[in-house]
């Protein structure tokens, strides 16, 4: 399995030689990294593509590494019903410049992009309808970005003068607790000196 | 005669109306009693699952699974448990492997008896929900025999499950098991050949082999479509490998052949329960790997080292090697996937999850344009649909 999706993997950068960064196979799953610019090609070319028809999005999904430059990730999984094979497309992006929709190529698509735009406030060009989606009506802010805090920003609680439910800035009555129970000492930096322990 | 300007009319479906399956709000616009645009809303039972568990360790992340699908709740844990074994990279016992497939398609089975019965009350049908639901009473009182809770088990754990099923369970279950064909024939009887419920649901939401691909339908709405997929047959997990069962398709892609693959479905389970129950090893339901899978109480009285594995899981948890996975299983809804990327630390960096449901939610627009009013009811029935999976 490993080797079919290898030379998969191979197969689809020689391609699409200018549209793939790299591909991997880890755990005998395959990631193709894309450029930006290139999603709706590479998506098209693995959907017609007899040897890939990879027929059915699963999945479109953001991912938040804030120390990167381009801090988002969007990772696109495919599935081929006729080779019974998995695919990761991967593509780098920051939250400024738009990822081009591939809602004209899959028209699953349109609510997961929806839910990227909705949960880390990445812009799709040419998506028809790109409004948020899972949040309440009149939200603001992203929630899934790793610097949102896991309280939020306002509660709501039902005013019985005003007969209607109120917004308010969050009121917590104890500091938030992180339960961060991560070993001091697998997380400790390492000391000068430490380099001779390894040797 | 004087030209008369026909305005479309606006429909608020929902968020509380008992046919919605929850809390969908369907604004819909409509040329007199035909739909014209439909346009879900959805996000009003919206909880952060994805968020809270990126601030849990990985064994506390497991009950966050069963609200999402809370009809199936075992097959969510399931998915979840097998991606982190996955980035783990560790082996279950085979006991374990049994168990977890008893489960789900446990799970399975609750699943199809509540989306059948519902759906038929949608569509007028009110005893089947009456006679069916006696029997997801006795299966969730198996899941509380098993786990001690009825709903959300909490029982599949990385490595394996929670503990072993208690003496007389398996008996149990297969008692249960051999009645339970009866109650299936009992609701066709009601059902498949019922003159309303064919006049509501043949040929409705009919939806196409290529439109299905396009709109990433998985699992039973698949089927429906005539396609021969299952994870379970084609990507097998756990101990799917080495049971033998069949995969029901439909031919047209109408909410009538929905309604007859689940039934189907049921059947399949049941086969697949009875192959468990009967070749179901002995042995360890953990891996004995303790860094993972906490040591036996009585261990902990004699060993420190056994003390310290237990004090070190329930504090700090395991560590899962940085990667990343998407792993999905058959859930009864569709593809219920996981993808999974952990950074090396003790809480996942990211876990998004994919609901079946979802994706055929999306799609009901499409399905229901040009039909009835009546007939969106009946789309958002067959489609099996809960919030719970779909707001997260």
């Amino acid at each position: 399995m490993d080797l079919a999706l290898k030379d998969l993997g191979e197969y689809i950068a020689t391609a699409l030689p200018n549209e793939v960064r790299e591909t991997a196979v880890a755990r005998g799953e395959l990631t193709v990294v894309v450029h930006r610019d290139a999603i709706v090609k590479t998506l098209k070319f693995l959907r017609d593509d007899a040897n890939c028809q990879f027929k059915l999005l699963m999945d479109v999904c953001g991912v938040d590494w804030p120390g990167r430059e381009r801090r988002f990730d969007v990772v696109y999984n495919l599935l081929s019903l006729v080779h019974n094979m998995r695919i990761r497309v991967r593509l780098e992006t920051d939250g400024e410049i738009p990822v081009p929709s591939v809602i004209n190529v899959f028209s699953s698509a349109g609510w997961w992009e929806r839910e990227a735009w909705d949960m880390y406030g990445i812009p799709f060009a040419d998506h028809p309808d790109l409004r948020r989606i899972l949040t309440d009506y009149g939200f603001e802010g992203h929630p899934l970005r790793k610097d949102f805090p896991l309280t939020g920003h306002v509660e709501v609680r039902y005013d019985d003068e005003q007969k209607r439910v109120v917004y308010e800035p969050v009121k917590l009555a104890q500091d938030f607790r992180g339960f961060d129970f991560l070993s001091p000492w697998e997380g400790a930096p390492r000391l000068p000196g430490d380099e001779k322990a390894t040797k | 005669m004087a030209e008369t300007r026909i305005r479309n009319f606006n429909l608020n479906f929902g968020p509380q109306h008992p046919a919605a399956h929850g809390v969908l709000r369907l604004v819909l616009e409509m040329d007199g009693e035909v739909i014209e645009r439909a346009d879900p809303h959805i996000g009003l039972l919206h909880r952060g699952t994805e968020k809270l568990i990126e601030h849990k360790s990985y064994v506390q992340a497991v009950p966050y699974f069963d609200r999402l699908d809370y009809v199936a709740p075992q097959n969510q844990e399931h998915a979840f448990v097998l991606a982190t074994e996955k980035l783990l990279g560790i082996d279950v016992p085979a006991r374990a492997k049994y168990i977890r497939v008893l489960y789900a398609e446990i799970g399975r089975i609750l699943n199809h008896i509540l989306n059948v019965c519902s759906y038929a009350m949608d569509v007028g049908a009110m005893t089947p929900m009456l006679w069916a639901f006696e029997e997801r009473e006795k299966l969730m009182e198996f899941c509380e025999r098993a786990s001690g809770a009825r709903l959300h088990m909490a029982y599949f754990r990385p490595g394996g499950v929670a503990r072993d099923l208690p003496v007389g369970l398996a008996e149990d279950i297969h008692a249960w098991n051999e009645r339970f064909p009866a109650m299936i024939d009992d609701i066709e009887t009601l059902l498949t050949e019922n003159r309303i419920f064919k006049q509501r649901t043949v040929d409705i939401g009919k939806i196409s082999p290529e439109d299905a691909l396009d709109w990433g339908f998985s699992g039973p709405n698949l089927r429906a479509c005539g396609f021969p997929w299952d994870i379970r047959k084609a990507q097998p997990y756990d101990a799917y490998a080495e049971m033998d069962f069949d995969i029901p398709i439909g031919k047209n892609g109408d909410c009538y052949d929905r309604y007859l693959l689940r039934m189907y479905e049921m059947r399949e389970s049941i086969k697949i329960i009875r192959q468990c129950l009967e070749r179901m090893p002995h042995g360890p339901v953990k891996s004995d790997d303790h860094k993972i899978t906490p040591p036996r109480r009585g261990d902990m009285k004699v060993s420190m080292e056994a003390l310290i594995h237990h004090f070190k899981l329930f504090t700090e948890g395991f560590h899962v090697p940085a990667g990343q996975t998407y792993t999905a299983v058959e859930a009864p809804k569709g593809e219920f996937g996981v993808y999974l990327v952990s950074d090396g630390t003790n809480r996942p960096y990211r876990c998004k999850i994919r609901a079946p449901g979802f994706a055929h939610l999306q799609a009901l627009e499409m399905l229901s344009r040009g039909h009835m009013l009546a007939d969106v009811v009946a789309n958002i029935g067959s489609l099996d649909i809960v919030f719970g999976e779909i707001d997260r």
